[in-house]
């Protein structure tokens, strides 16, 4: 196997909550705890998880928009976790961020031509043909009109507005793109275009995305392999077919459980899982695994033990102690009472 | 499993953007968001009477005196020339009924030395404006300073320079104007009588309030800081000046631009306020302040001599807040 594009080992971030005139830490908010994965050149990794899980965060420590309080960066064999802004900036150009928000993410006194050819400035590049003829060739990439490149944000659709955000993460020409929500703000109809827009540069570019979502269908659509995650920990990483067949975390058994399903009559043969409680605070998270406050399979080595992200068949990555779906697992560890899972 | 988004679906090739291309046959020029605050700008009436009444006034005095215009040549006398024949010695009051209104003294004369008051009204006008336009330029460049470089840069900076705003807000301005004019010499930094006095003016009243402007600008950095385009230029290896200036700033010269139109009001204010306790401009160079202090002791004789410098003070100050309300509801930064 090559050496991988991206290599993230033990990451945490801590944000340290203070209180009081002197700004005394007085706990920290573990938002990412030790999160390790690779991303292969030409792949797509996505990133789910609910609201909160970390997954966000996880984005900007890779792109350095924050600064990691632990574990290692290595991006193309250099190490960047604690590199300096100023020797970053060139590294910049082989990676770049996708915004969630298409509304936020341009600056509503720029015009198109300005957002656009930004990065063309800021990394003081110079183009064959000028600025403006790289930017409306970037525009018409994306799928734009190049004579909107007068036009300002406001002027847009926000399904539009993410392509000119599409299109300045694409002017530099760079080897690997965070997605940080590329289209949760978007309609579902807009959704698609945009899913399909960043697929299509991707054969084109020769891309490589890791693609943070919370929509479990979006990440199914573009992912190559898929890593679930819970309380700043990834509990499962798997192939997408793997995992979405064969889903071994019950946490990652209660995500796709809870994607609506649009005929009736398949939801009606359908066990649902309904997860109760709230998502535990990541201030104070549960000890061993995140997640035996919520899980109808805990036992008492949940709350003591905690489970390593281990490989399992086929290169399924799993933290959890009891498995489903684990064919090198004793059948009667990983089944659970059925009584305690509700139906429908 | 279903996914209840079909994304492979041949619905989702179509590009809405193919409807627009027909109609991109011309240059497609976009309007920008100042644009169309002011054509917002110009249908609010009130607004554009204000405007109007502004731009007369600053108008009329820069050219009220030579070398640009002369209009107080024109239409009446000299403001420091007194004209004692006019007055009544024993009332102080000007011989003439209606306080000596007449074409020749549009609007009458001052009692005691008979001075035009219309020549002395401009003459005053200049005054006001000069102090307001310069003391709001100085807080404005120090408040925008300072407030972007709290709330863009958090931190102990911004705790240093909250408190310091805090301060200069608790500061008792108007004593310590006061005491400063009356403690000062009569030539300092190459200035002498009126330029110095003036001088002090304005760097009292511009350095004691940026603190209003910068806890403004203070606020929209630490809201704009947030957004997005922030993060994405951060990303696209943008230094923290190119941030500054090409990102922040110019989001900022809408709330800026707002605030400073209604301080420019407030400054005049202060200024008159100084003028009438004795402190601003001294006499014989006209100015509105002073020209009320005068007329307290003749309010009976001849009120023309207060009515009319208050009513410029009042004309002045609300032709200003209105045009600062108007561009308020233009530039309003939610209708965007």
């Amino acid at each position: 196997m090559t050496e991988p594009l991206l290599s993230v080992r033990d990451l945490t971030k801590h944000f340290p909550v203070t209180k009081g005139l002197l700004r005394r830490q007085v706990g920290a908010v573990k938002a990412v705890d030790g999160v390790s994965f690779e991303v292969r050149k030409g792949e797509t990794l996505g990133l789910v998880g609910e609201s909160g899980c970390g997954k966000t965060t996880t984005g900007r420590l890779i792109t350095r928009l924050l600064e990691p309080t632990g574990g290692r960066i290595v991006f193309e064999g250099v190490d960047i976790t604690h590199v300096k802004q100023g020797r970053m900036r060139p590294l910049r150009r082989d990676m770049q961020m996708i915004f969630q928000d298409p509304y936020s993410s341009l600056n509503p006194r720029h015009t198109v031509g300005t957002i656009v050819g930004a990065p063309f400035r800021i990394q003081n590049v110079k183009t064959e043909s000028g600025i403006k003829k790289a930017v409306q060739d970037l525009l018409e990439l994306v799928g734009l009109n190049p004579e909107h490149y007068n036009r300002y944000p406001h002027e847009f659709s926000g399904g539009q507005r993410q392509r000119i955000g599409i299109a300045r993460t694409l002017a530099l020409k760079p080897k690997l793109i965070i997605a940080d929500e590329p289209v949760s703000a978007l309609d579902v109809s807009i959704q698609a275009q945009v899913v399909n827009l960043l697929e299509d540069l991707q054969g084109e570019l020769d891309l490589t995305y890791v693609v943070i979502a919370h929509d479990l269908s979006v990440v199914r659509h573009i992912s190559d392999r898929v890593a679930v995650m819970y309380l700043g920990k990834i509990v499962e990483l798997a192939e997408r077919k793997a995992l979405y067949d064969s889903p071994m975390h019950p946490y990652t058994n209660a995500l796709l459980a809870a994607v609506p399903v649009p005929d009736p009559r398949k939801r009606a043969d359908r066990d649902r899982i309904r997860l109760t409680g709230d998502v535990p605070s990541p201030i104070n998270p549960p000890p061993a695994c995140r997640f035996h406050t919520r899980c109808w399979k805990a036992q008492d080595i949940c709350k003591t033990q905690e489970p390593p992200l281990e490989a399992l068949a086929s290169g399924h990555l799993v933290a959890c102690h009891f498995p489903e779906n684990a064919p090198d697992k004793p059948a009667g560890v990983g089944a659970h009472p059925a009584e305690e899972r509700a139906t429908t | 499993m279903t996914a209840p988004l079909d994304v492979t679906g041949t619905a989702a090739e179509a590009q809405p953007e193919a409807v627009l291309q027909g109609v991109g046959a011309k240059a497609i020029q976009g309007r920008s968001l100042g644009q169309i605050a002011w054509t917002r700008l110009k249908r609010d009436k009130v607004a554009i009477a204000g405007a109007v009444i502004v731009v007369l006034l600053v108008l009329v005095a820069a050219l009220a005196e030579r070398p640009f215009g002369g209009l107080i040549a024109l239409f009446g006398d000299d403001p420091n020339v007194p004209n004692q024949d006019a007055i009544d010695p024993l009332t102080s009051a000007p011989l003439a009924p209606w306080g000596g209104i007449s074409l020749e003294h549009p609007l009458g004369l001052e009692p005691v030395n008979g001075r035009d008051i219309f020549a002395r009204i401009l003459s005053g006008a200049q005054i006001s404006l000069l102090v307001a336009f310069l003391a709001t330029l100085l807080s404005v460049i120090i408040g925008t300073l300072m407030g972007v470089l709290a709330g863009y840069f958090g931190g102990w900076i911004d705790t240093i320079i909250s408190r310091l705003m805090d301060m200069f807000l608790a500061f008792p301005l108007l004593l310590f104007a006061i005491a400063i004019v009356g403690a000062m010499p009569d030539r300092a930094f190459g200035l002498s009588g009126n330029g110095l006095r003036i001088g002090v003016i304005v760097f009292i009243i511009g350095f004691f309030s940026w603190p209003y402007i910068a806890r403004i600008v203070r606020g929209q950095t630490l809201s704009l800081k947030e957004r997005e385009f922030v993060d994405a230029a951060r990303s696209l290896g943008a230094t923290n000046g190119h941030i500054i200036f090409k990102e922040v700033l110019p989001n900022l010269v809408a709330p800026i631009l707002v605030y400073s139109t209604l301080l420019i009001p407030t400054n005049i204010l202060f200024e008159a306020a100084l003028s009438f306790l004795g402190v601003g401009v001294a006499e014989p160079q006209a100015s509105w302040g002073g020209m009320l202090t005068r007329a307290v002791d003749y309010y009976q004789s001849a009120p023309h001599f207060m009515i009319i410098p208050g009513l410029a003070i009042f004309i002045t100050v609300m032709a200003f807040n209105l045009l600062g309300d108007g561009l308020r509801d233009a530039l309003d930064p939610r209708n965007r």
